[in-house]
Protein backbone atom coordinates (compact mmCIF):
# COMPACT_ATOMS: atom_id res chain seq x y z
CA UNK A 1 0.00 0.00 0.00
CA UNK A 2 1.32 3.38 -0.92
CA UNK A 3 1.11 6.26 1.53
CA UNK A 4 -1.01 8.01 -1.03
CA UNK A 5 -3.50 5.13 -1.09
CA UNK A 6 -3.65 4.97 2.70
CA UNK A 7 -4.21 8.71 2.91
CA UNK A 8 -7.04 8.48 0.41
CA UNK A 9 -8.79 5.92 2.64
CA UNK A 10 -8.19 8.07 5.74
CA UNK A 11 -9.53 11.16 3.98
CA UNK A 12 -12.66 9.29 2.89
CA UNK A 13 -13.28 8.19 6.49
CA UNK A 14 -12.80 11.73 7.82
CA UNK A 15 -15.04 13.24 5.19
CA UNK A 16 -17.87 10.73 5.78
CA UNK A 17 -17.71 11.28 9.55
CA UNK A 18 -17.28 15.06 9.05
CA UNK A 19 -14.16 15.26 11.22
CA UNK A 20 -10.83 16.95 10.39
CA UNK A 21 -8.65 14.75 8.14
CA UNK A 22 -5.66 14.99 10.50
CA UNK A 23 -7.62 13.29 13.32
CA UNK A 24 -7.72 10.00 11.40
CA UNK A 25 -4.54 7.90 11.30
CA UNK A 26 -4.03 4.27 10.34
CA UNK A 27 -3.71 3.45 14.06
CA UNK A 28 -6.92 5.23 15.09
CA UNK A 29 -9.55 3.23 16.96
CA UNK A 30 -13.18 3.62 15.87
CA UNK A 31 -14.24 4.19 19.47
CA UNK A 32 -11.74 7.02 19.93
CA UNK A 33 -12.99 8.66 16.73
CA UNK A 34 -16.57 8.35 17.96
CA UNK A 35 -17.51 6.12 15.02
CA UNK A 36 -20.63 4.07 15.76
CA UNK A 37 -22.31 1.41 13.65
CA UNK A 38 -24.30 3.92 11.61
CA UNK A 39 -21.18 6.00 10.92
CA UNK A 40 -19.42 2.80 9.84
CA UNK A 41 -22.22 2.16 7.34
CA UNK A 42 -21.69 5.60 5.82
CA UNK A 43 -17.92 5.15 5.73
CA UNK A 44 -18.28 1.84 3.89
CA UNK A 45 -20.64 3.54 1.42
CA UNK A 46 -18.17 6.38 0.89
CA UNK A 47 -15.28 3.93 0.37
CA UNK A 48 -17.31 1.90 -2.14
CA UNK A 49 -17.96 5.08 -4.10
CA UNK A 50 -14.42 6.42 -3.80
CA UNK A 51 -12.73 3.21 -4.96
CA UNK A 52 -15.58 1.79 -7.07
CA UNK A 53 -15.62 -1.48 -5.15
CA UNK A 54 -18.27 -3.59 -3.45
CA UNK A 55 -17.58 -4.41 0.17
CA UNK A 56 -19.37 -7.68 1.02
CA UNK A 57 -21.25 -7.87 4.35
CA UNK A 58 -18.96 -10.63 5.71
CA UNK A 59 -15.90 -8.46 4.99
CA UNK A 60 -17.58 -5.42 6.56
CA UNK A 61 -18.40 -7.31 9.76
CA UNK A 62 -14.73 -8.26 10.26
CA UNK A 63 -13.55 -4.65 10.33
CA UNK A 64 -12.45 -3.56 13.82
CA UNK A 65 -10.04 -0.71 13.15
CA UNK A 66 -8.94 1.87 10.61
CA UNK A 67 -6.05 -0.43 9.70
CA UNK A 68 -8.52 -3.27 8.93
CA UNK A 69 -10.36 -0.86 6.63
CA UNK A 70 -7.26 0.27 4.77
CA UNK A 71 -6.08 -3.31 4.29
CA UNK A 72 -9.54 -4.53 3.32
CA UNK A 73 -10.04 -1.80 0.75
CA UNK A 74 -6.55 -2.47 -0.64
CA UNK A 75 -7.44 -6.18 -1.06
CA UNK A 76 -10.66 -5.39 -2.89
CA UNK A 77 -9.04 -2.80 -5.14
CA UNK A 78 -6.27 -5.28 -5.95
CA UNK A 79 -8.78 -8.05 -6.71
CA UNK A 80 -10.69 -5.70 -9.01
CA UNK A 81 -7.50 -4.78 -10.88
CA UNK A 82 -6.79 -8.49 -11.40
CA UNK A 83 -3.86 -8.68 -9.02
CA UNK A 84 -2.20 -5.41 -9.96
CA UNK A 85 -0.92 -3.30 -7.07
CA UNK A 86 -3.43 -0.72 -5.85
CA UNK A 87 -3.07 2.99 -6.40
CA UNK A 88 -0.12 2.73 -8.74
CA UNK B 1 -61.60 12.94 32.59
CA UNK B 2 -59.07 15.72 32.54
CA UNK B 3 -59.36 18.88 30.48
CA UNK B 4 -56.48 19.38 28.05
CA UNK B 5 -54.83 22.64 27.08
CA UNK B 6 -52.20 23.79 24.62
CA UNK B 7 -49.37 25.54 26.44
CA UNK B 8 -46.75 25.56 23.70
CA UNK B 9 -46.81 26.08 19.95
CA UNK B 10 -44.16 26.06 17.27
CA UNK B 11 -44.30 26.28 13.49
CA UNK B 12 -42.12 26.52 10.43
CA UNK B 13 -43.86 26.98 7.10
CA UNK B 14 -44.13 29.13 4.01
CA UNK B 15 -45.56 31.77 6.35
CA UNK B 16 -42.42 32.06 8.45
CA UNK B 17 -40.04 30.34 10.81
CA UNK B 18 -42.00 30.74 14.04
CA UNK B 19 -45.57 30.46 15.27
CA UNK B 20 -45.63 34.26 15.71
CA UNK B 21 -44.62 34.85 12.07
CA UNK B 22 -47.29 32.34 11.03
CA UNK B 23 -49.95 34.24 13.02
CA UNK B 24 -48.86 37.57 11.59
CA UNK B 25 -49.08 36.29 7.99
CA UNK B 26 -52.58 34.93 8.62
CA UNK B 27 -53.68 38.22 10.15
CA UNK B 28 -52.35 40.10 7.12
CA UNK B 29 -53.89 37.56 4.71
CA UNK B 30 -50.48 37.10 3.12
CA UNK B 31 -50.03 33.98 1.01
CA UNK B 32 -46.74 32.05 1.07
CA UNK B 33 -47.36 30.52 -2.37
CA UNK B 34 -44.73 31.17 -5.04
CA UNK B 35 -42.36 29.44 -7.48
CA UNK B 36 -40.89 26.20 -6.10
CA UNK B 37 -37.14 26.71 -5.72
CA UNK B 38 -35.86 23.55 -4.03
CA UNK B 39 -36.71 21.34 -7.03
CA UNK B 40 -36.48 21.93 -10.77
CA UNK B 41 -40.11 22.05 -11.94
CA UNK B 42 -39.62 22.78 -15.64
CA UNK B 43 -40.90 19.28 -16.51
CA UNK B 44 -44.06 19.74 -14.43
CA UNK B 45 -47.43 21.23 -15.31
CA UNK B 46 -47.23 23.35 -12.16
CA UNK B 47 -44.35 25.43 -10.81
CA UNK B 48 -45.81 26.92 -7.64
CA UNK B 49 -45.76 25.71 -4.07
CA UNK B 50 -45.70 26.97 -0.49
CA UNK B 51 -42.07 26.43 0.52
CA UNK B 52 -40.25 27.47 3.65
CA UNK B 53 -38.38 30.47 2.22
CA UNK B 54 -34.60 30.08 1.86
CA UNK B 55 -34.46 27.10 4.20
CA UNK B 56 -31.06 25.83 5.27
CA UNK B 57 -30.56 23.36 8.14
CA UNK B 58 -27.49 25.32 9.26
CA UNK B 59 -29.53 27.74 11.39
CA UNK B 60 -30.81 24.84 13.51
CA UNK B 61 -28.56 21.78 13.17
CA UNK B 62 -24.89 20.93 12.93
CA UNK B 63 -24.02 19.31 9.60
CA UNK B 64 -23.39 15.90 11.13
CA UNK B 65 -26.78 15.86 12.89
CA UNK B 66 -28.54 17.07 9.75
CA UNK B 67 -26.95 14.20 7.79
CA UNK B 68 -29.28 11.86 9.67
CA UNK B 69 -32.47 13.82 9.08
CA UNK B 70 -34.66 14.27 6.03
CA UNK B 71 -36.02 17.80 5.68
CA UNK B 72 -39.40 16.68 7.12
CA UNK B 73 -37.73 15.41 10.31
CA UNK B 74 -35.74 18.65 10.63
CA UNK B 75 -39.00 20.61 10.44
CA UNK B 76 -40.50 18.37 13.13
CA UNK B 77 -37.66 19.05 15.57
CA UNK B 78 -37.54 22.79 14.78
CA UNK B 79 -41.26 23.17 15.56
CA UNK B 80 -41.02 20.93 18.65
CA UNK B 81 -38.12 22.98 20.03
CA UNK B 82 -40.13 26.17 19.68
CA UNK B 83 -43.21 24.58 21.26
CA UNK B 84 -41.27 23.21 24.23
CA UNK B 85 -39.51 26.53 24.81
CA UNK B 86 -42.82 28.38 24.48
CA UNK B 87 -44.44 26.08 27.05
CA UNK B 88 -41.49 26.48 29.43
CA UNK B 89 -41.46 22.75 30.09
CA UNK B 90 -39.30 21.67 33.04
CA UNK B 91 -37.99 18.32 31.81
CA UNK B 92 -37.69 16.35 35.03
CA UNK B 93 -36.69 12.68 34.83
CA UNK B 94 -40.24 11.69 35.79
CA UNK B 95 -41.83 13.87 33.12
CA UNK B 96 -39.51 12.50 30.43
CA UNK B 97 -40.74 9.01 31.26
CA UNK B 98 -44.41 10.05 31.32
CA UNK B 99 -44.45 12.32 28.26
CA UNK B 100 -45.73 11.15 24.89
CA UNK B 101 -44.98 12.10 21.29
CA UNK B 102 -47.55 11.66 18.53
CA UNK B 103 -46.68 13.02 15.11
CA UNK B 104 -48.34 12.94 11.72
CA UNK B 105 -46.71 12.64 8.33
CA UNK B 106 -48.06 11.57 4.96
CA UNK B 107 -45.00 10.96 2.76
CA UNK B 108 -42.30 10.94 5.46
CA UNK B 109 -38.83 11.10 3.96
CA UNK B 110 -39.85 10.13 0.44
CA UNK B 111 -37.63 12.95 -0.85
CA UNK B 112 -34.66 10.99 0.47
CA UNK B 113 -36.03 7.81 -1.09
CA UNK B 114 -36.42 9.71 -4.37
CA UNK B 115 -32.70 10.51 -4.36
CA UNK B 116 -31.88 6.84 -3.84
CA UNK B 117 -34.15 5.83 -6.71
CA UNK B 118 -32.41 8.31 -9.01
CA UNK B 119 -29.10 6.63 -8.11
CA UNK B 120 -30.19 3.06 -8.85
CA UNK B 121 -32.82 3.49 -11.57
CA UNK B 122 -31.61 6.51 -13.49
CA UNK B 123 -27.87 6.81 -12.95
CA UNK B 124 -27.43 3.03 -12.93
CA UNK B 125 -25.36 3.06 -9.75
CA UNK B 126 -25.52 -0.10 -7.73
CA UNK B 127 -25.90 1.40 -4.26
CA UNK B 128 -27.87 3.99 -2.34
CA UNK B 129 -26.87 5.99 0.71
CA UNK B 130 -26.95 3.85 3.88
CA UNK B 131 -29.08 6.39 5.76
CA UNK B 132 -31.87 6.12 3.18
CA UNK B 133 -34.02 3.88 5.42
CA UNK B 134 -33.70 5.83 8.73
CA UNK B 135 -34.22 9.12 6.87
CA UNK B 136 -37.21 7.87 4.89
CA UNK B 137 -39.26 6.29 7.68
CA UNK B 138 -42.33 8.38 8.51
CA UNK B 139 -41.68 8.04 12.26
CA UNK B 140 -38.29 9.77 11.98
CA UNK B 141 -39.87 13.05 13.13
CA UNK B 142 -41.16 11.47 16.36
CA UNK B 143 -37.87 9.63 16.89
CA UNK B 144 -35.74 12.76 16.53
CA UNK B 145 -38.07 14.69 18.86
CA UNK B 146 -37.70 11.92 21.47
CA UNK B 147 -33.91 12.10 21.21
CA UNK B 148 -33.94 15.90 21.29
CA UNK B 149 -35.69 16.02 24.68
CA UNK B 150 -34.88 12.57 26.10
CA UNK B 151 -38.58 11.64 26.11
CA UNK B 152 -39.01 7.92 26.79
CA UNK B 153 -42.80 7.61 27.03
CA UNK B 154 -45.21 6.33 24.36
CA UNK B 155 -44.22 7.75 20.98
CA UNK B 156 -45.53 7.00 17.53
CA UNK B 157 -46.52 8.38 14.14
CA UNK B 158 -49.83 8.34 12.33
CA UNK B 159 -50.08 8.41 8.55
CA UNK B 160 -53.54 9.12 7.21
CA UNK B 161 -52.68 11.28 4.20
CA UNK B 162 -54.03 14.82 4.61
CA UNK B 163 -55.58 14.03 8.02
CA UNK B 164 -52.36 12.67 9.57
CA UNK B 165 -51.71 15.53 11.98
CA UNK B 166 -55.36 15.75 13.05
CA UNK B 167 -55.42 12.06 13.90
CA UNK B 168 -52.09 12.54 15.72
CA UNK B 169 -53.25 15.54 17.76
CA UNK B 170 -56.54 13.77 18.49
CA UNK B 171 -54.78 10.68 19.84
CA UNK B 172 -52.42 12.77 21.95
CA UNK B 173 -55.40 14.75 23.26
CA UNK B 174 -57.23 11.57 24.28
CA UNK B 175 -54.07 10.15 25.89
CA UNK B 176 -53.64 13.25 28.07
CA UNK B 177 -57.38 13.48 28.78
CA UNK B 178 -57.56 9.87 29.97
CA UNK B 179 -54.54 10.21 32.26
CA UNK B 180 -52.46 7.80 30.18
CA UNK B 181 -49.80 10.47 29.83
CA UNK B 182 -49.09 13.77 31.60
CA UNK B 183 -47.79 15.78 28.65
CA UNK B 184 -47.53 15.29 24.93
CA UNK B 185 -45.69 16.85 22.03
CA UNK B 186 -47.94 16.47 19.02
CA UNK B 187 -48.41 17.83 15.52
CA UNK B 188 -47.25 17.05 12.02
CA UNK B 189 -44.45 17.67 9.57
CA UNK B 190 -43.97 17.30 5.84
CA UNK B 191 -41.48 18.13 3.07
CA UNK B 192 -42.88 16.81 -0.21
CA UNK B 193 -40.93 18.88 -2.73
CA UNK B 194 -39.02 16.28 -4.65
CA UNK B 195 -39.49 15.61 -8.33
CA UNK B 196 -40.91 12.09 -8.03
CA UNK B 197 -43.53 13.11 -5.48
CA UNK B 198 -44.50 16.22 -7.45
CA UNK B 199 -44.86 14.11 -10.62
CA UNK B 200 -47.24 11.79 -8.77
CA UNK B 201 -49.35 14.77 -7.65
CA UNK B 202 -49.30 16.16 -11.19
CA UNK B 203 -50.72 12.88 -12.47
CA UNK B 204 -53.73 13.21 -10.15
CA UNK B 205 -54.64 16.49 -11.88
CA UNK B 206 -55.58 18.18 -8.62
CA UNK B 207 -52.77 20.74 -8.40
CA UNK B 208 -53.44 24.32 -9.52
CA UNK B 209 -50.97 25.87 -11.96
CA UNK B 210 -51.32 29.31 -10.37
CA UNK B 211 -52.47 29.58 -6.78
CA UNK B 212 -54.88 28.08 -4.27
CA UNK B 213 -58.37 29.68 -4.31
CA UNK B 214 -60.56 27.72 -1.89
CA UNK B 215 -64.35 28.10 -2.30
CA UNK B 216 -63.82 30.52 -5.21
CA UNK B 217 -65.63 29.67 -8.47
CA UNK B 218 -62.39 29.98 -10.45
CA UNK B 219 -60.45 27.59 -8.18
CA UNK B 220 -58.17 25.20 -10.04
CA UNK B 221 -56.95 22.88 -7.32
CA UNK B 222 -54.58 22.63 -4.41
CA UNK B 223 -51.06 24.01 -4.06
CA UNK B 224 -48.65 21.78 -2.15
CA UNK B 225 -46.94 23.12 0.94
CA UNK B 226 -44.32 22.05 3.46
CA UNK B 227 -43.43 22.66 7.06
CA UNK B 228 -44.40 21.60 10.55
CA UNK B 229 -46.42 22.68 13.53
CA UNK B 230 -46.01 21.11 16.95
CA UNK B 231 -47.80 21.66 20.25
CA UNK B 232 -47.17 20.94 23.88
CA UNK B 233 -50.41 19.79 25.49
CA UNK B 234 -51.04 18.99 29.14
CA UNK B 235 -53.87 18.77 31.68
CA UNK B 236 -55.50 22.08 32.58
CA UNK B 237 -54.72 21.58 36.28
CA UNK B 238 -51.02 21.06 35.60
CA UNK B 239 -50.86 24.14 33.39
CA UNK B 240 -52.61 26.28 36.00
CA UNK B 241 -50.45 24.90 38.81
CA UNK B 242 -47.23 25.90 37.08
CA UNK B 243 -48.62 29.21 35.85
CA UNK B 244 -48.21 28.33 32.18
CA UNK B 245 -49.66 30.48 29.43
CA UNK B 246 -52.63 28.70 27.87
CA UNK B 247 -53.10 29.24 24.12
CA UNK B 248 -56.38 27.31 23.91
CA UNK B 249 -58.15 24.18 25.09
CA UNK B 250 -58.53 21.04 22.98
CA UNK B 251 -62.10 20.09 23.79
CA UNK B 252 -63.09 17.35 21.38
CA UNK B 253 -62.02 15.03 18.62
CA UNK B 254 -64.01 13.01 16.12
CA UNK B 255 -63.19 10.58 13.33
CA UNK B 256 -64.97 8.75 10.55
CA UNK B 257 -64.33 6.79 7.37
CA UNK B 258 -66.21 7.41 4.12
CA UNK B 259 -66.07 3.78 3.00
CA UNK B 260 -66.97 4.95 -0.48
CA UNK B 261 -64.14 6.00 -2.80
CA UNK B 262 -60.35 6.17 -2.55
CA UNK B 263 -60.18 9.85 -3.58
CA UNK B 264 -63.69 11.30 -3.96
CA UNK B 265 -64.86 12.86 -0.69
CA UNK B 266 -68.26 12.11 0.82
CA UNK B 267 -70.71 14.51 2.44
CA UNK B 268 -71.82 11.87 4.94
CA UNK B 269 -68.31 10.90 6.01
CA UNK B 270 -67.25 14.50 6.58
CA UNK B 271 -70.50 15.29 8.42
CA UNK B 272 -70.18 12.28 10.71
CA UNK B 273 -66.62 13.30 11.70
CA UNK B 274 -67.82 16.82 12.60
CA UNK B 275 -70.77 15.39 14.57
CA UNK B 276 -68.51 12.96 16.41
CA UNK B 277 -66.14 15.79 17.38
CA UNK B 278 -68.99 18.01 18.66
CA UNK B 279 -70.38 15.09 20.64
CA UNK B 280 -66.93 14.38 22.12
CA UNK B 281 -66.70 18.03 23.19
CA UNK B 282 -70.28 17.94 24.51
CA UNK B 283 -71.41 21.04 22.60
CA UNK B 284 -74.28 21.87 20.25
CA UNK B 285 -73.49 22.86 16.63
CA UNK B 286 -74.82 26.37 17.36
CA UNK B 287 -71.98 26.97 19.86
CA UNK B 288 -69.35 26.88 17.08
CA UNK B 289 -68.19 30.32 15.96
CA UNK B 290 -65.50 29.49 13.39
CA UNK B 291 -64.52 26.60 11.15
CA UNK B 292 -61.05 26.17 9.75
CA UNK B 293 -62.02 24.19 6.67
CA UNK B 294 -60.17 21.39 4.96
CA UNK B 295 -60.70 23.68 1.94
CA UNK B 296 -58.24 22.22 -0.55
CA UNK B 297 -59.63 24.22 -3.52
CA UNK B 298 -60.14 21.07 -5.58
CA UNK B 299 -63.34 20.88 -7.59
CA UNK B 300 -64.55 17.98 -5.42
CA UNK B 301 -63.63 19.00 -1.88
CA UNK B 302 -65.08 22.46 -1.52
CA UNK B 303 -68.71 21.78 -2.55
CA UNK B 304 -68.68 18.50 -0.59
CA UNK B 305 -67.36 20.24 2.52
CA UNK B 306 -69.92 23.02 2.09
CA UNK B 307 -72.75 20.46 1.91
CA UNK B 308 -71.36 18.61 4.94
CA UNK B 309 -71.18 21.84 6.98
CA UNK B 310 -74.78 22.66 5.99
CA UNK B 311 -75.85 19.18 6.98
CA UNK B 312 -74.26 19.43 10.45
CA UNK B 313 -74.97 23.08 11.25
CA UNK B 314 -78.30 23.63 9.46
CA UNK B 315 -79.44 27.25 9.55
CA UNK B 316 -76.45 28.16 11.75
CA UNK B 317 -74.17 27.47 8.72
CA UNK B 318 -75.42 30.71 7.18
CA UNK B 319 -74.00 32.72 10.11
CA UNK B 320 -70.85 30.69 10.60
CA UNK B 321 -67.50 32.05 9.36
CA UNK B 322 -65.48 29.38 7.54
CA UNK B 323 -62.06 29.87 6.03
CA UNK B 324 -59.35 27.81 4.37
CA UNK B 325 -55.86 28.86 5.39
CA UNK B 326 -54.46 26.45 2.77
CA UNK B 327 -54.80 29.51 0.54
CA UNK B 328 -51.78 30.88 2.44
CA UNK B 329 -49.68 27.98 3.84
CA UNK B 330 -50.55 25.60 1.00
CA UNK B 331 -51.55 21.98 1.42
CA UNK B 332 -48.80 20.59 3.61
CA UNK B 333 -50.30 17.06 3.55
CA UNK B 334 -49.34 15.36 6.83
CA UNK B 335 -48.51 18.72 8.41
CA UNK B 336 -51.65 20.43 7.10
CA UNK B 337 -53.89 19.68 10.06
CA UNK B 338 -51.20 20.81 12.50
CA UNK B 339 -50.75 24.15 10.72
CA UNK B 340 -54.55 24.51 10.60
CA UNK B 341 -54.91 23.61 14.27
CA UNK B 342 -52.43 26.41 14.95
CA UNK B 343 -54.40 28.77 12.70
CA UNK B 344 -57.54 27.91 14.69
CA UNK B 345 -55.80 28.30 18.04
CA UNK B 346 -54.41 31.66 16.90
CA UNK B 347 -57.89 32.79 15.82
CA UNK B 348 -59.38 31.95 19.24
CA UNK B 349 -56.46 33.39 21.18
CA UNK B 350 -56.04 36.65 19.28
CA UNK B 351 -59.68 37.22 18.36
CA UNK B 352 -58.80 37.47 14.66
CA UNK B 353 -60.32 35.01 12.17
CA UNK B 354 -57.92 34.27 9.29
CA UNK B 355 -59.25 34.84 5.77
CA UNK B 356 -59.56 32.64 2.72
CA UNK B 357 -56.91 34.34 0.58
CA UNK B 358 -56.84 34.51 -3.24
CA UNK B 359 -60.64 34.51 -3.29
CA UNK B 360 -62.10 36.13 -6.40
CA UNK B 361 -65.54 34.85 -7.31
CA UNK B 362 -68.49 33.39 -5.34
CA UNK B 363 -69.47 29.82 -6.16
CA UNK B 364 -73.15 28.94 -5.55
CA UNK B 365 -71.98 25.45 -4.56
CA UNK B 366 -69.75 26.95 -1.83
CA UNK B 367 -72.19 29.51 -0.44
CA UNK B 368 -70.70 29.94 3.02
CA UNK B 369 -69.22 33.02 4.71
CA UNK B 370 -65.63 32.19 3.73
CA UNK B 371 -64.02 35.38 5.12
CA UNK B 372 -62.79 36.46 1.69
CA UNK B 373 -59.25 37.87 1.58
CA UNK B 374 -59.37 40.03 4.73
CA UNK B 375 -59.05 38.75 8.30
CA UNK B 376 -61.85 39.61 10.68
CA UNK B 377 -61.99 40.61 14.35
CA UNK B 378 -64.29 38.29 16.28
CA UNK B 379 -64.29 36.92 19.80
CA UNK B 380 -65.12 33.25 19.36
CA UNK B 381 -65.35 30.64 22.11
CA UNK B 382 -65.56 27.41 20.12
CA UNK B 383 -64.03 26.48 16.77
CA UNK B 384 -63.46 23.32 14.77
CA UNK B 385 -60.68 22.33 12.39
CA UNK B 386 -61.63 19.92 9.57
CA UNK B 387 -59.36 17.37 7.89
CA UNK B 388 -60.66 15.02 5.21
CA UNK B 389 -57.99 12.75 3.78
CA UNK B 390 -57.65 10.92 0.50
CA UNK B 391 -58.81 7.45 1.31
CA UNK B 392 -61.86 8.87 3.07
CA UNK B 393 -60.36 9.03 6.56
CA UNK B 394 -61.72 12.10 8.33
CA UNK B 395 -60.65 13.81 11.55
CA UNK B 396 -62.04 16.92 13.24
CA UNK B 397 -60.69 18.78 16.27
CA UNK B 398 -62.77 21.01 18.55
CA UNK B 399 -60.89 23.91 20.13
CA UNK B 400 -61.99 26.36 22.80
CA UNK B 401 -60.71 29.80 23.65
CA UNK B 402 -58.72 30.04 26.87
CA UNK B 403 -60.26 32.24 29.52
CA UNK B 404 -63.85 31.48 28.45
CA UNK B 405 -65.42 31.47 31.86
CA UNK B 406 -64.02 28.37 33.49
CA UNK B 407 -60.36 28.45 32.52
Amino acid sequence: MSDEFTQRVLNTIASAKRIPAETVTIDSEFLALGIDSMDAMEILFALENEFDINIPDEEAHKVRSVRDLVEGVARLVEAKAGGAKPAQ
Amino acid sequence: MRRVVITGAGAISALGRTAAEFAESLRAGRSGIGPIRSTDCTQLRFQNGAEVPDYSHAAWFEDRRADFMDRFAQFAVIAAREAAADAGVDWTAELRERAAIVTGSCVGGQSTEDIGFVEVYKKGNNRVHPLTIPKTMANAGASHISMEFGITGPSFTISTACSSAAHAIGQAFWMVRSGMTDLAITGGSEAPFSFGILKAWEAMRVVAPDTCRPFSKDRRGMVLGEGAAMFVIEPLEAALARGARIHAEIAGFGMSADASHITQPSVDGAARAMQAALKDAGIAPEAVGYINAHGTATSANDPTETAAIRKVFGAHAGRLPVSSTKSMHGHALGAAAALECLATVTALRDGILPPTANYSEPDPECDLDVIPNVSRRAEVEWAISNSFAFGGLNAVLVLRRAGSGIL
